[in-house]
């Protein structure tokens, strides 16, 4: 019998723990593909967070590191400096990267160090049960938000790429989505676009993915889809927020 | 005899980070320190080495956590606040068993407290200044030869236990010039042999995992005992200390760093009175020098603690004196410093009361 469809090389056979729906296993995906498709799996060194991802380091099947909450740009900027010949990504949720780990997210990005960050955004902290994180929508209902995000007391959600693009320092910095199979392609080839400026030495890239989390939001998966592309993707337009690689031409 | 060089303490460690082979250093400025992080960016640059300057103490520590993974000899130098960012950091790196190098110029606390010299970060030291259950190698020197020849024997305890490793000083050990001989071969990094726990992509093996965490119910019990047992090697085989006229000394001062040379200075002028005064100056902070103190309590009635703090190193001293000997006390919080005609007036004092 052969085989039509299975897991890529780039994956380990370990069963991922994301509950049905989650965004989480899609981008897994993606970026095991392109480990194997770019002849980089043997060359590359991830760098696990903490939030539901922290397990990334088990699904991975590249040599990979976990680190503390939010520190994952640093120690990815020290892993780099000492194999610059590596391939380093940093995989982070919202709350790592936008919350606890805002410094070192922005002064790795005005570094333009030569890495790349997967930064997947589902708008609520998962991993500790639903609360409202940096990306909470305004109204959006969370766990320490039952009846909405009060912009008043809470603040406004943070658009990553839009802050990040105010910097001099980033080569590329692109929003997509995986709630649809047209938007999980141009995810695969958003990921693998940074990924080979990084391998062409052009500096830092970081791909925003609007990601599911149906549990966190109390909705089924297919409801969950569609709130991305009705309501997500409007507070957080897709697209291409910064190339130097098109700027130069 | 080797020739002699005079050099600031801050510049004496970075040419024995150098010298030791190091070539990565992060670091966030703060005072008492800053000579070294100015004067390793010159360093480093010469050597082809990598310096960092970095967003914050947190991000510092983190930096050194990727490039010891990667198999670097990676260092950090701060100052007591800078070290208190670094914890979370430092309990990671310990978690994972990875080896890095962290100064402390320790200045006077608690908060912003000043930028005089003080031995209060002790406990945070030697009792695990983060989370969980773990200990950090602690050297203390007390000469700016020692600040050159420490980071090297460091590097080797901190990779030969994969353990971090912490050389705690303070700014006057940082700021004051003395003669250094440069002893040894300088380490070219690139002889170091590359470590079968290193992330370097896992070209012709499996994946290789560096973290510090383990849900699996009972695994992280049995990873902390395994950590405990080499805990207990270090214990055994790194105690380090130097002793000063102990043979027929009937009163014990012991000290570390700074205070032991203030002590050292109180010490001959009770020797040339005829006071049988001996010295224990601990050189490994952690693991304590429990062996030979607790050997000297036996004989010895009088002991004298001086540190610049409240009493820190004093609490150990207790748990291995275990009540065999009585022990006396100066203190100097918040950035003072003894003298040595004080230690000379106290030892004097329990003399009368002998």
């Amino acid at each position: 019998m052969k085989l039509l469809f299975g897991r890529p090389a780039g994956l380990t056979d370990i069963n991922q723990r994301y509950c049905p729906g989650c965004g989480h296993g899609i981008v897994h995906r993606l970026i095991g593909e392109l480990l194997v498709e770019m002849n980089i799996r043997e060359k590359t060194i991830g760098v696990a967070p903490v939030g539901c991802s922290v397990f990334a380091d088990e699904y991975f099947n590249c040599d990979m590191i976990q680190v503390p909450h939010g520190r994952a740009p640093a120690v990815a900027t020290g892993i780099k400096r000492t194999r610059p010949d590596c391939m380093v990504f940093t995989y982070q949720g919202d709350g790592d990267l936008a919350a606890i780990g805002t410094a070192e997210m922005i002064h790795v990005a005005a570094r333009n160090e030569n890495i790349t960050i997967i930064f997947i955004n589902n708008a609520i902290y998962g991993m500790t049960g639903g609360q409202l994180a940096p990306t909470t929508l305004p109204g959006m209902r969370s766990t320490t938000s039952v009846k909405g995000r009060d912009v008043v007391t809470q603040g406004y959600p943070i658009k990553v790429c839009e802050l990040l693009n105010a910097l001099d320092g980033p080569y590329y910095l692109e929003r997509v989505a995986v709630d649809i199979p047209r938007n999980i392609i141009k995810t695969k080839k958003a990921i693998k676009t940074a990924f080979q400026y990084q391998l062409d030495n052009k500096g830092f890239s970081l791909i925003e993915i609007l990601s599911m989390c149906p549990t966190g939001w109390g909705v089924t998966p297919v409801q969950a889809k569609k709130w991305i592309a009705e309501v997500m993707a409007n507070y957080y337009p897709l697209g291409e927020l910064r190339n130097r690689a098109k700027e130069a031409k | 005899m080797a020739e002699k060089e005079l050099m600031y303490g801050n510049h004496a460690l970075v040419e024995g980070v150098i010298h030791a082979g190091c070539r990565f250093f992060a670091g966030y400025p703060i005072t008492p320190q800053n000579e070294s992080p100015e004067y390793m960016s010159i360093r480093m640059n010469e050597v082809g080495g990598v310096f960092l300057q970095t967003e914050s103490e947190i991000a510092a520590i983190n930096m050194l956590f990727g490039a010891a993974a990667a198999g670097a000899r990676a260092m950090t130098s701060s100052s007591s606040p800078g070290i208190s960012l670094m914890q979370e950091g430092l309990s990671y790196i310990a978690g994972a068993d990875v080896p890095v190098l962290v100064v402390n110029i320790a200045r006077g606390g608690p908060g912003l407290g000043n930028i005089a010299p003080a031995q209060s970060d002790y406990f945070q030291a030697v009792k695990s200044g983060g989370h969980g259950d773990y200990h950090t190698i602690v050297l203390a020197p007390n000469s700016v030869q020692e600040m050159f020849e420490f980071p090297r024997l460091a590097f080797e305890l901190a990779e030969k236990y994969r353990n971090p490793a912490l050389i705690l000083a303070d700014g006057l050990l940082g700021q004051m010039m003395e003669p250094v001989e440069i002893k040894g071969e300088p380490i070219d990094p690139k002889t170091l042999p590359e470590q079968d726990w290193w992330l370097t992509g896992c070209k012709g093996r499996e994946k290789r995992v560096i973290r510090s965490y383990d849900l699996r119910p009972g695994k992280l019990e049995e990873w902390n005992w395994r950590r405990w047992e080499k805990y207990q090697k270090i214990l055994k085989n790194e105690q380090r200390y130097e002793d000063i006229k102990i043979d027929d000394a009937d009163i014990l001062i012991v000290a570390y760093g700074t205070s032991a040379r203030v002590a050292e200075a109180g010490l001959r002028i009770a020797r040339q009175k005829g006071l049988k005064v001996g010295l224990l100056r601990p050189i490994t902070l952690w693991p304590f020098p429990s062996d030979i103190l607790s050997e000297l309590s036996k004989r010895i009635e009088d002991i004298l603690v001086v540190e610049m703090s409240l009493g820190q190193m004093i609490e150990d001293v207790k748990l291995v004196v275990e009540g065999r000997s009585k022990i006396h006390f100066i203190g100097h919080p918040g950035g003072g410093l003894p003298n040595a005609q004080e230690i000379y007036n106290k030892i004097l004092e329990i003399r009368s009361k002998k």
